[in-house]
């Protein structure tokens, strides 16, 4: 099979990733924890098939998506920050609320709990075509997103403000930061950005499907992790993650390695790199603390 | 003082449950106006077949079971400051080593000694997930939630492979029946719970509850894993090693949710199955919240959501049975934000009466 093929399949698979991890990261910056991704991505690409359901405009419908996404972070963040309940445990019923309210309405709208009727969205929707795929513009705007929230992390005086409530909000604080105001804005960027993962999925394929995000959220969430909390970092891991999984199935056929396996790569990369065997991950000071 | 008590312990004890109640109520109204029904209806449904017949009821007993374990997990991960949102993997492992060890063993073994390997096993395999972000945490500081996440997926894909490649009935997804260590129904004894899954693991589940109990609150062990719980540097200053806490915390809490497995694998199916767990030790993180991570109380918030779960198919009829899920969410939702913020509040009135007094 020829590389490019490899590479457009590993593209393909990564575009979801890249936009889930985008958010983890900016949110787990500005020390909220982010186990909300899968949430997020499922409302997201519930939202698009909605609102191109309605509309008929794939367009309208990635806005609806990312609406969505918008709703569930501004939901994130009023319990985390605002009622500074646990934020794990926050990040559960989040999932669990997406998992169920995409259902209820799935039902209530369509008669259906497994799945919605064609929608448009972007590209044929077939997923055969190699380079098929390149014509959706979310494509590319995936492609985008890890290099300008790299520049904005690091480069822009909101970045530094990020990272500073993220280390320590005390000083951020002491120096006149709005310690909230800035983790408000990553965690609600944070539900918009992953939330568009969930957006290409959805009008990639033209419909939804219960639960298709299909623990996505959590191997960006690896991702973020695995790359240290840096954006670009991230980037490179969900292109390395996708690649293995196109490796995957590439390889299915062949059956030397057990898909399951494969599936595992991503998982047990992030937990050697947390342990700390070859070159510790180490989460930004402040995250999952409140400041009082 | 009294004063004090009584305060303390609406905080811990009535709080968390009526939030959950009144919100569950409130939410619910809520989606089955949405979806055009009357919510008077509905609820008394929803009772009827969960409280209102034996079989209803067991099927509430036979899902309480497991979400007791799950629950449990996570309160003695959380006594010890420790997160443990890896039950559910823990309890699919569980479940696996009860079968394979009811597999291995002979048609004719004893009963008493089947169950019991069945059940050590169970508790053993749960306990070997559990034991590896202990290790993890206590050798390198590694975060235990972020270990018991990804450990979940590796955990869940190695399984599914181990049924798959080796173990299953063909063009199923679960290993054959075990031939020996089968817990019998409730119904063997009770006519009336016939066709529920209820069934004795319960009594052994209880007593692991209750044996939490103790240990918890009637031991050294289990006073050093709150005092690690509630002030790690305070404890380790007291002498107590913080980092062996923390792997036996991990690795009992696993080993609980593991137990978790024996009611679907030794008393209801009598084989194990892929995705037997449902997103039961997700729950268990609910269960221990509302169950203010105490066993009694644990025991009492796995009824609740087993009655959720259950009403939701009594229901099905009249309103999607998915509104039960999103109940959950809003419920655990609402607890982990309406609690601190109303104890807040107390606390605030308190001392503004202190200082105008």
């Amino acid at each position: 099979m020829s590389v490019l093929l490899f590479l457009a399949q590993t593209l393909r698979i990564a575009v979801p990733y890249l936009f889930a991890a985008s958010g983890g990261a900016i949110a787990e910056r500005a020390g909220v924890v982010s186990l909300t991704l899968e949430g997020f991505m499922l409302g997201g690409a519930f939202g698009a098939v909605m609102g191109a359901y309605y509309t008929g405009n794939a367009w309208l419908g990635m806005l609806c998506g990312i609406a969505a996404g918008l709703l569930l972070g501004t939901i994130h963040a009023l319990a985390s920050i605002r009622f500074r309940a646990d934020q794990v445990v926050v990040g559960v019923a989040i999932n669990l609320f997406s998992v169920g309210i995409t259902r209820f309405f799935l039902q209530l709208s369509f008669g259906s709990s497994s799945n919605s009727p064609r929608v448009v969205g972007f590209g044929s929707g077939s997923g055969g075509g190699s380079a098929a795929f390149l014509a959706n513009p979310l494509v590319w705007l995936g492609l985008a997103v890890i290099p300008v929230l790299a520049f904005v992390v690091n480069k822009t005086r909101f970045g530094l403000r990020v990272r500073a409530v993220g280390e320590h909000p005390q000083a951020a604080a002491s120096v006149g930061v709005p310690v909230n105001k800035v983790r408000y804005i990553a965690v609600i960027a944070s539900g918009a950005l992953a939330a568009l993962g969930g957006v290409y999925l959805a009008l990639d394929q033209h419909q939804f499907t219960d639960s298709m995000t299909a623990g996505r959220g959590f191997i960006a969430l690896a991702a973020v992790i695995f790359g240290r909390w840096d954006p670009l970092r991230a980037g490179v891991a969900c292109l390395l993650f996708a690649a293995a999984e196109t490796l995957q199935i590439q390889l299915q056929a062949a059956q030397i390695i057990p898909s399951q396996f494969v599936a595992m790569i991503p998982y047990v990369l992030t937990i050697v790199a947390v342990a700390g065997v070859v070159g510790r991950s180490t989460p930004p000071a402040a995250l999952g603390k409140t400041s009082e | 003082m009294m004063n004090q008590r009584v305060r303390t312990m609406m905080e811990e004890s009535v709080l968390p449950p009526l939030v959950a109640l009144v919100v569950a109520l409130v939410a619910g109204d809520l989606l089955i106006m949405a979806y055009g029904q009357a919510p008077g209806v509905v609820w008394r449904t929803l009772l009827e077949g969960t409280w209102g017949n034996s079989y209803g009821f067991g099927q509430v007993l036979y899902k309480a079971t497991t979400l007791t374990c799950t629950g449990l997990a996570v309160a003695v991960g959380l006594r010890a400051g420790l997160f443990n949102i890896g039950a559910e993997g823990q309890l699919a492992a569980g479940g696996f080593g009860a079968a394979v060890v009811g597999l291995m063993l002979p048609a004719g073994t004893p009963w008493l000694i089947a169950v019991t390997l069945c059940v050590l096993a169970a508790a053993l395999a749960g306990g070997a997930v559990g034991s590896v972000p202990g290790i993890l945490r206590a050798r390198f500081g590694a975060h235990e939630v972020i270990i018991t996440i990804m450990l979940n997926f590796v955990v869940l894909a190695l399984l599914n492979y181990l049924v798959s490649a080796k173990l299953h009935v063909p063009e199923t997804l679960h290993t054959p029946e075990i031939h020996a260590g089968a817990v019998p129904r409730l119904s063997s004894a009770f006519a009336a719970f016939h066709g529920s899954a209820a069934n004795w693991t319960i009594v052994i589940v209880l007593l692991a509850a209750a044996l939490v109990w103790g240990f918890l609150f009637r031991t050294r062990a289990g006073y050093e894993l709150r005092a690690v719980g509630l002030q790690s540097d305070a404890a380790e200053y007291a002498g107590i090693r913080s980092g062996r806490v923390w792997f036996n915390a991990l690795t009992m809490s696993g080993a609980l949710a593991g137990l978790g497995g024996i009611n679907f694998v030794l008393g209801y199916k009598n084989y194990y199955e892929d995705g037997f767990t449902g997103g039961a030790g997700f729950l268990g993180i609910a269960v221990a919240l509302i169950g203010r991570n105490n066993p009694v109380g644990v025991v009492l918030a796995a009824l609740f959501f087993a009655t959720l779960s259950q009403g939701g198919l009594a229901i099905n009829a009249m309103v999607p049975k998915q509104i039960v899920e999103v109940l959950q969410g809003i419920v655990i939702l609402a607890v982990a934000t309406a609690v601190p913020e109303v104890r807040r509040l107390l606390r605030g009135s308190m001392q503004r009466r202190k200082a105008s007094s």
